[in-house]
């Protein structure tokens, strides 16, 4: 029978561990409520941006601007969008596992595949089993601005450009509610007029010709690249949100089994008190008894 | 006269506008141009300037900083990376601005200086100029 100031000690670890995990509640939740709102109003224009590439993409010559090329594929990137701190429950894992499964399917059919990595948490992991990063970011998370998207997005079309992958696929949690995430695979390159645009739009096929000004080149040269850092600032706030709104649930969760334990062993503390006394008081009445 | 179009302005912070409209004015890097509902399909860039909107008799603008605009018979987006509707638009911040930009002008600098003192002070202006109207208008 353990000791009863071991479980008293017991008992307060168990409420510290709660104070921590409420707190750190408190704060996914404030968290969540400014980049919820954020990923809300960045959404409609990543929308409408994709609308407006895909249509395009249809309609002019794919030679036309770099960007828009599209290669055999043999080289395949994939951009996994993991969180820097742990403890949201099954966020990162979430995305570790669907990524390993991603890219060994592509290894089956004979491509070769390199990793991009935003968040700690996806580089220790991938790191740790020693597959081949090409370019890892982290810390954006911390204050996450629109920079971060353009460094990433240019990166990565400078890349597509130079040659250094064919196709690229990013993998991240999107937001769906504050409870509930959804792990997304994605294709960003080569911009694919079908899928996307049965997606985007719902005008049904175009026809008659598009009026381009200034010159179509010019046009392409500005819209496109900004198309890529839009997407990537909509990706990283989608996946800020949803690791807020994870990291809140496994809070919520801790806090309530926390809760459940310090019941558990309360319960039991009283009763081995209690008994304690119990046993104590037979011994003084037995001993009384024994004097008589 | 096929009806109205639909008139959209996004920013990268929100959906600005969602609206049905008789016509839009809009300003085009090469010039401003005008769209009624049934309009061939379109895509310019922006430079900054007054977006204007008739929904039946009644003429409202917006300042648009840089963006995009496509426009197909039923539908026009303008993607902005800013913009701002005239009667948010503050105009003593405004006109601050402009002094304040003017002032940089005058004194000088590297070239990089000067242009972006010049940029700011049409930005400025435009936005000074839609909000004083717009005040005007809704006094009136």
């Amino acid at each position: 029978m353990p000791s009863l100031q071991s479980l008293r000690r017991k008992i307060s670890a168990f409420k510290n561990t709660q104070k921590i995990t409420k707190a750190m509640k408190m704060v996914a939740a404030a968290k969540l409520k400014r980049s919820q709102d954020r990923i809300l109003a960045a959404r409609p224009y990543a929308h409408k941006m994709r609308g407006v590439l895909s249509n395009l993409s249809q309609r002019v010559n794919r030679s036309s601007h770099p960007l828009l090329q599209k290669r055999e594929g043999k080289k395949i990137e994939v951009l996994v969008v993991t969180s820097d701190r742990g403890l949201c429950g099954g966020f990162n894992g979430n995305i570790a596992r669907k990524s390993s499964e991603f890219v060994r399917q592509c290894e089956t059919r004979g491509l070769q595949v390199n990793l991009s990595i935003v968040g700690r948490k996806g580089r220790d992991y991938f790191r740790r089993r020693a597959w081949p990063i090409r370019q890892e970011w982290t810390g954006v998370f911390d204050k996450l601005t629109f920079e971060h998207a353009i460094d990433i997005g240019g990166d990565l079309t400078d890349n597509f450009v130079k040659g250094t992958f064919d196709e690229l696929y990013v993998v991240y949690n999107e937001f769906k509610s504050a409870i509930q995430q959804r792990v997304i695979v994605e294709k960003l390159f080569p911009i694919d007029a079908q899928e996307e645009f049965s997606a985007a739009s719902t005008e049904g096929p175009l026809s008659g010709s598009y009026l381009y000004e200034p010159e179509e080149a010019e046009l392409l040269a500005a819209l496109i690249p900004k198309h890529f850092q839009i997407q990537a600032y909509r990706i990283l706030l989608e996946s800020a949100a949803a690791e807020h709104g994870a990291r809140m649930a496994a809070m919520d969760g801790a806090t309530r089994n926390a809760g459940q334990l310090i019941k558990k062993v309360t319960l039991y503390y009283n009763k081995t008190r209690q008994a304690a006394i119990t046993k104590e008081l037979m011994d003084i009445v037995g001993g009384a008894e024994a004097l008589k | 006269m096929p009806g109205k179009i639909l008139l959209e302005v996004v920013t990268p912070e929100k959906l600005l506008l969602s609206q049905q409209v008789d016509e839009v004015i809009a300003p085009g890097s090469e010039g401003e141009f005008g769209v009624l509902p049934g309009h061939c399909h379109f895509l310019s860039t922006l430079k900054i300037g007054e977006l204007r909107y008739r929904v039946d008799q009644e003429t409202h603008s917006m300042a648009v900083l840089w963006g995009f605009a496509e426009v197909t018979p039923t539908k026009v987006t303008i993607m902005a990376e800013v913009a701002e509707k005239a009667e948010d638009i503050d105009v003593e911040r405004a006109t601050a601005k402009v002094a304040e930009a003017e002032r940089r002008l005058q004194a000088g600098g590297l070239p990089s200086e000067v242009k972006e003192a010049q940029v700011s002070l049409e930005k400025a202006r435009l936005r000074k100029k839609i909000a004083e109207r717009a005040k005007k208008t809704s006094q009136v």
